[in-house]
Formats: C-alpha cells, structure tokens, sequence
C-alpha cells in the first residue's frame, strides 16, 4: 500500500510533468498544423453559443481558484487577516459557481456532440478519450468542493496543497495525500492522466491562447522570404 | 519595408486584378477550374474560392453583402477605423463562440449521391434512384440549397427579396430590375490594401505579403478562432471543418510568383481578367480607409495608387527595395490603366473601407440591349449617352455595388465604354472618325483605341503582365526555377490522406450510413496516383 502511495503521489507526478513538457514540445515541433481548436460552430451555432462560453469562461475561474487554493500557503491569508470561515465560504460560492457553470457548460457540448448528426461525425478519437475523463475530473472536483460544506470536513489547505507545493520542492510530501479523502484522490489522479494525454489531444489549443493580439498592430506584414533558420 | 531615404515616400508593390463584366457569360469555368486545383478536398466541400454569382441575387454566401447581420469589414468608431466585428477585447471576449460566423446552411450543405444503389439494386419493377447523401455526416438528405442555386436568375422573386444591394433601393426598382438587367459577377479574395480578416485574426495567422500584396493564412500558426470568416465583409475566408483552418484564396500566389496568371484567369473562357503590378503608398491606406464619407472612399483609394511613369515614384519604388522589372511591369500593367488611366475599372464595395483590389469594369451591354429593344440604335453615341443616364435601375444597383451608392463614377465609366463602342464602330463601318466622340468622355483617340484593344482584344500578353518573384539569396533564381509549393511541409495546406506525413488525426471521413458506400474512397479526394484502397469496389466472392 505504501509503495503504491509512493508510485501515485512521488514517483507518477513527475512522470507526467516530464511527458506534459515533452510531449508539447514535441507536438510543437512536429505538428504545429494540429494545434487548432477544432471548432465544430459551422455544424451547430446554438447550443455552442451556450455551451462554449460557459464551459470555457467557468474554467478560466476554475483554474484561477485552484492557483489560489494550491499555491497560496496558509499563513499567507492568515497574515492577511483572511478569516478561515470567510476563505472558504468564499471558495465554496466562487468555486462551486464557477465548477457547476463548466460542468453545465460541458454538459451541453456532450449532448450536442452525441446528438448532433454533423458534430457527432466530426469526433475524433482523441476526443472520445478526453471528453469523459474531463467530465470525470470536473465531476470530483465538484464533488470535493461540494463535501467541503461541513465545519469538521477536510481542509485541502492542510493536505492536497501541502502535497502539491512539495512537488516542486522535489520533495514530495507523499503522507499527506495519502491522507486526503477519496474524492480528492481520484480528482488529482484522474487529473494527472488528463495532463498526461493533453499534448496529444485537441487540448492543445489550450497552449495558443491568443493574448498577444492585445498588443498587436491590427494588419500584418509579412516578408515572402522566410526569416534565416536560427 | 526598410527605409533608406527618410525623405523619399514609401512604395509598396500589389499584384491586383480587374474584371470586365461585359464579357462575363456566367460560365463557371474559374469556379470549377479553381475548386479543381484548390479545394477539391474533404473539408472544403462547400468553399469556393473562386464563385460567379447572378446579379441581382444573393450572393454566396447567401445575403453576404449584409453587413449588419455579419458585420464584416470596418466602421469608423469616433473617426477611428475599427473592425465592425468590434476591436480587440471584444473579439477575445467572443472567443469561444463567435455569434458571426455563417452557418454551414448559409453556404451550402454539401452533398454526393449513393450511385451504388443503380448497381446493386436488386431486380424489380422501379428504376433505382441514387438518393443524396450528407458530405457532412453521411445520413440521408434533402438538397435544399447548392452551388449557384440562384443562378440566372432562377428561383424567381422571392430569392431576389434576398440580395443586400436591392433591399437598399426603392421598391419600384425592386419591382422593375428583374426585367431590366442581369449580369454575372466572379469574385474571388479581393487582397485588400487594408484587410479586416487580417485585423481581426487573434492568432497573427493571416498577413499581407509585402513584396506582392497576397493575402495569406499562414496554417501553421491558424488556430482556428474563426475570427476571419466574419471580418471578411466578402466572406472570403473559408473554414476547413475537417483540418479545423482557415482557408483562402492565395491568388495563386506558385503561379503568380512564376510569372504565370492565376487558374481562374488562365481558364477564363471570356478573357475578362487582367492582373498586373499597382504601385501604392502604403502611409495614405490608413488615412484613406478612413475617409469620412463612404462615397469619397474611391476616389481616396485612388489617391493611394503612385503613378509608375513619374520618375520620382520610380525613384522612390527602388528605394523601397522594389525590383527594377516591378517597376517597369507597373508601368506596362493593364490593371494600373483600367484603374487609373481610363477610369473604368471600380472596386467592389468600398463602403467595407478594406480598400480591395480586384476591381470590376462595369457592364455596359444591358444597357445596349435594353435601348436595342426599345427600337433605338444602341450604338449611336447620342442614344447611348442619354440611355446611361436614364437607366436609373442598373446604373443605381451598379452605385451600390461599385462605389457606395454614388452614381457618378459609375455613368463615366460607362459612357467611356460607350464612346469607345461608338468610337470603333465609325472605324467599322469605314466612316469618318468623329473626335468629339472620344473628348466627351475625357479622353484621346489614341486612348480610346488602346483601351479598346486592351478590352476587346485583350492579347494574353496585354492582360497578363506579371513580374516574377524576386529572389535576393546569392545565386538565386531558385524561384523561379521551381514551384513554392514544392518541398517538404508545404505549402501547409491539408495532405491528402497519404501516409508518411505527420499530422493530427483528422476526424474519420463520414460514413454513408446504409449504402455501400462505406469504405469506399471519394473521387473528389483522390490525388490521381496509384491505387488506393476502395477505389474499386469490394468483388462480391458469392457471385463467382
């Protein structure tokens, strides 16, 4: 049991860390044409117009909920006079909208993709695998943060966070994931799997977010002869 | 571009073409010449790079010239210019589901037929049918829409309600236009001076080839955010619903560069297109794409145009790094004198302000056949001159095609190409020539009949006059000695499904559910070499 704590929570993160960096730096190197997101709007417009946004913006706060809650040490908000019930009422309202927004979000692309006719079609196999080990990783983490609504229920703060910080201290911090319940096991190891096949997925599009057009003269001038090779 | 003289203005150089639509018969053969070379593949089913649509009708896509509804090209915002589609924040906003994109139905649902069924169907009273099926995902369907549906005018009233341009006019000339005039109109990218689809693109994907003014999607970096379908006020920009890219056309750009017309041009029966070299200065596209009023917008991309025969834009074009055989096919180029020398050719919408460059000599036959029938002589300068002016239906709609509504510029035109008609007919008919004929319209004999032999006789030499790509590498003609689309990785466009080529699995071709289709390959995607797998049908093992 504690060898397979160990291959999980020590060995199995740096293992997909390693391929999530390598994958995509390879994936860059030689597919570039596949880094696209694949919009399927030209088949169906209405249920996107819904689902799109609301899958994607409710991420966007997902993912800026688990920085907070991952990254930022106890002691910090502490200092900050951060009160731990107003901490986590905070990240149960902000974080269980923003969680419910992506999963009704997801939830409307999955039924569009399987009951759509021309979207159904243009599935491809990558996505068959991402697809459901998305919901299921959306659907634990909602669950854990759903469990977090007891006064004596688990506090991440205290161990998955502890845990994740570790890692990059190339020290991990095995015990205290081992500990965390269920719910938060499965959510971080499915998660790690999803990181693992994301360089290979149309997950990739994740990686150009277009931010430099924010700065960008509106037309672009290109030379026919193309800049020397460095 | 770099600068070497602060002083000298900047010159850039833009391969542009011109149309005379009164040549244009509608014959489709730049279409499918052009969709044979460029997408014939899977994905592209429905783009046409290249279409010929039947004015007055709605266009393709259907209604595109509406600009309200697809908010294509720019507005000025507080006298700035800014996409319509909004500026950048916006954009970025509309990221994850662009409320402008065209709907497949817009274009067209692409479809094929079950042809197995007239084989293999078995013995009975009735002919077997082949029923049409879905490209898009292989089940039954019903061909609502197509290609040209619309074309000639068919389907009547109710699909010319549909066409943007006549819905801005009266509604007598509504009433009226179907029995007054019909012309065909070819369109294919218009390389804007100022385009919007490269504006509005978050990716930097799209740009404007320096040296000859293409515009290109460059697939590597196009991450397909869609943005540019709606931009273009043309749409002109494609997506690939199978590689999940932009496409477009390239205006040939291997042959251009090689010093050889574009499909479309090679392959117009009418010979009604010319491509040739337009100097411009790029510091006055801004300015001009900004004119207040959207019927000085001609006349200001006009303004933008230098005149190679001035030594002093010659001077200042060599400065800019612009090749001596540029400079000097700018000065032979048919497109600079259409444009600027005798004022007939026009551009198409200038209201987008995208200041385009595929520019279109207005038809005049419509308005000779309509005189003709009345039992006037539809040549003689005096009944021609007036009918122009009195034709208020065609010269009306052509405004609003050519230059936002202002009749002006479209009347002079045609009376031009009416004095030239009236002009070559004396000549003809062994008459005197009649110079008043030719000073009327502001021009020479010498010019009229150069322009007449540039419109009427159009050598190929005359219409094409296209510089080769320059090369500065050391010992380079490596341009011109091969195709730019030769090479590994190039030109980015989607491979055919050969193995060997690393891309992203691309989703599975749709199966046509219930035929014996399945397995089988598509002859439209077929490369023409070998012998791939369901080129022939499986051999049945009972039946032998």
């Amino acid at each position: 049991m504690n060898h397979l704590h160990i291959a999980l929570w020590g060995v199995l993160p740096y293992l997909v860390l390693t391929l999530f960096a390598a994958g995509a730096a390879w994936r860059y190197h030689y597919d570039r044409f596949g880094f696209t997101t694949r919009s399927s709007q030209l088949h169906e417009h209405r249920l996107l117009a819904v689902g799109g946004p609301l899958f994607h913006y409710g991420l966007l706060f997902v993912i800026a909920g688990h920085v907070v809650g991952l990254l930022i040490p106890e002691t910090l908000t502490e200092r900050l006079r951060v009160s731990e019930s107003l901490y986590h009422a905070n990240a149960l309202l902000v974080g269980g909208t923003a969680g419910l927004a992506t999963v009704t979000g997801l939830g409307i692309l999955l039924y569009r993709r399987l009951r759509v006719p021309a979207v159904r079609a243009a599935t491809s196999r990558g996505d068959r695998a991402v697809y459901p080990l998305l919901a299921t990783v959306l659907l634990a983490g909602l669950t854990a943060t759903a469990t977090g609504v007891g006064h004596h229920s688990y506090d991440y703060r205290r161990g998955v966070s502890i845990w994740f910080r570790s890692l990059f201290t190339l020290d991990p911090d095995v015990p205290a994931m081992a500990h965390a319940p269920l719910v938060y096991r499965i959510h971080a190891l499915l998660a790690m799997v999803l990181f693992a096949l994301w360089p290979f997925s149309r997950l990739v599009h994740a990686f150009t977010a277009p931010v430099g057009y924010l700065t960008r003269p509106y037309v672009v001038y290109r030379s026919r002869t193309p800049a020397p090779r460095r | 571009m770099p600068r070497h003289r602060p002083r000298s203005p900047r010159v850039m150089a833009q391969v542009a073409m011109v149309m005379n639509l009164d040549k244009c018969i509608g014959c489709h053969t730049c279409s499918v010449t052009c969709k044979q070379t460029w997408t014939n593949r899977s994905g592209t089913e429905y783009v046409w790079f290249n279409n010929v649509e039947t004015r007055p009708g709605q266009g393709y896509p259907r209604g595109y010239e509406d600009q309200d509804t697809w908010k294509g090209g720019w507005h000025l915002k507080g006298g700035r210019l800014v996409p319509r589609t909004g500026g950048r924040a916006r954009r970025l906003a509309r990221l994850f589901a662009n409320p402008e994109l065209p709907r497949l139905d817009d274009y067209y649902q692409p479809w094929t037929y079950d042809y197995d069924t007239l084989t293999t169907a078995p013995l009975g009273d009735d002919v077997p049918t082949a029923p049409p099926r879905s490209l898009i995902d292989g089940r039954p369907t019903a061909v609502t829409w197509g290609p040209n549906w619309d074309d000639d005018l068919g389907g009547g009233p109710e699909h010319l309600a549909g066409d943007p341009v006549l819905a801005r006019m009266s509604e007598k000339v509504r009433l009226e236009y179907e029995q007054a005039f019909m012309f065909y109109l070819p369109r294919i990218c218009e390389h804007c001076l100022n385009p919007s689809c490269v504006a509005v693109c978050p990716s930097g994907a799209m740009y404007k080839r320096i040296e000859d003014g293409i515009v290109l999607v460059d697939q590597d970096r196009c991450r397909g955010w869609r943005m540019c379908v709606s931009g273009c006020p043309y749409k002109k920009v494609y997506f690939n619903h199978r590689s999940g890219k932009a496409e477009k056309c390239t205006l040939c750009y291997p042959r251009i560069e090689a010093g050889e017309p574009t499909v479309c041009s090679e392959t117009c029966v009418g010979r009604l297109r010319y491509l040739g070299v337009v100097l411009y200065d790029p510091d006055k596209v801004g300015e001009a794409a900004a004119t207040p009023d959207e019927k000085d917008l001609y006349e200001a991309q006009l303004g933008c145009f230098l005149d190679p025969e001035d030594p002093a834009v010659a001077r200042a074009a060599a400065d800019s790094g612009i090749p001596h055989d540029w400079i000097e096919a700018a000065r032979r180029s048919p497109v600079h004198a259409l444009i600027s020398r005798y004022r007939v050719a026009l551009p198409l919408h200038p209201e987008y302000r995208t200041m385009p460059m595929v520019w279109y000599v207005p038809p005049l036959s419509p308005v000779v056949d309509a005189l003709t029938a009345t039992g006037h002589d539809g040549e003689d300068p005096v009944n021609l001159f007036g009918a122009i002016d009195s034709l208020r239906i065609p010269l009306g709609y052509l405004a609003e095609l050519f230059t936002a509504g202002d009749p002006g510029p479209v009347e002079a035109a045609l009376c031009r190409l009416a004095a030239m008609r009236s002009h070559m007919r004396r000549i003809n008919l062994g008459e005197e020539r009649d110079p008043a004929i030719a000073a009327a319209v502001g021009l020479d004999q010498d010019g009229i009949e150069a322009m007449y032999r540039l419109l009427a006789l159009a050598k190929y030499e005359e219409r094409y006059v296209i510089p080769t790509s320059y090369t500065a590498t050391p010992g380079g003609h490596a341009a011109m000695d091969s195709c730019s689309l030769d090479g590994d990785g190039l030109p980015g466009m989607m491979p055919y499904d050969d193995a060997g080529t690393f891309h992203a699995p691309l989703s599975p071709e749709p199966a046509a559910a219930g035929s014996g289709l399945a397995g089988r390959l598509n002859l439209l995607n077929w490369n023409g070499r070998g012998r791939p797998a369901g080129l022939f049908p499986k051999r049945n093992e009972d039946t032998r």
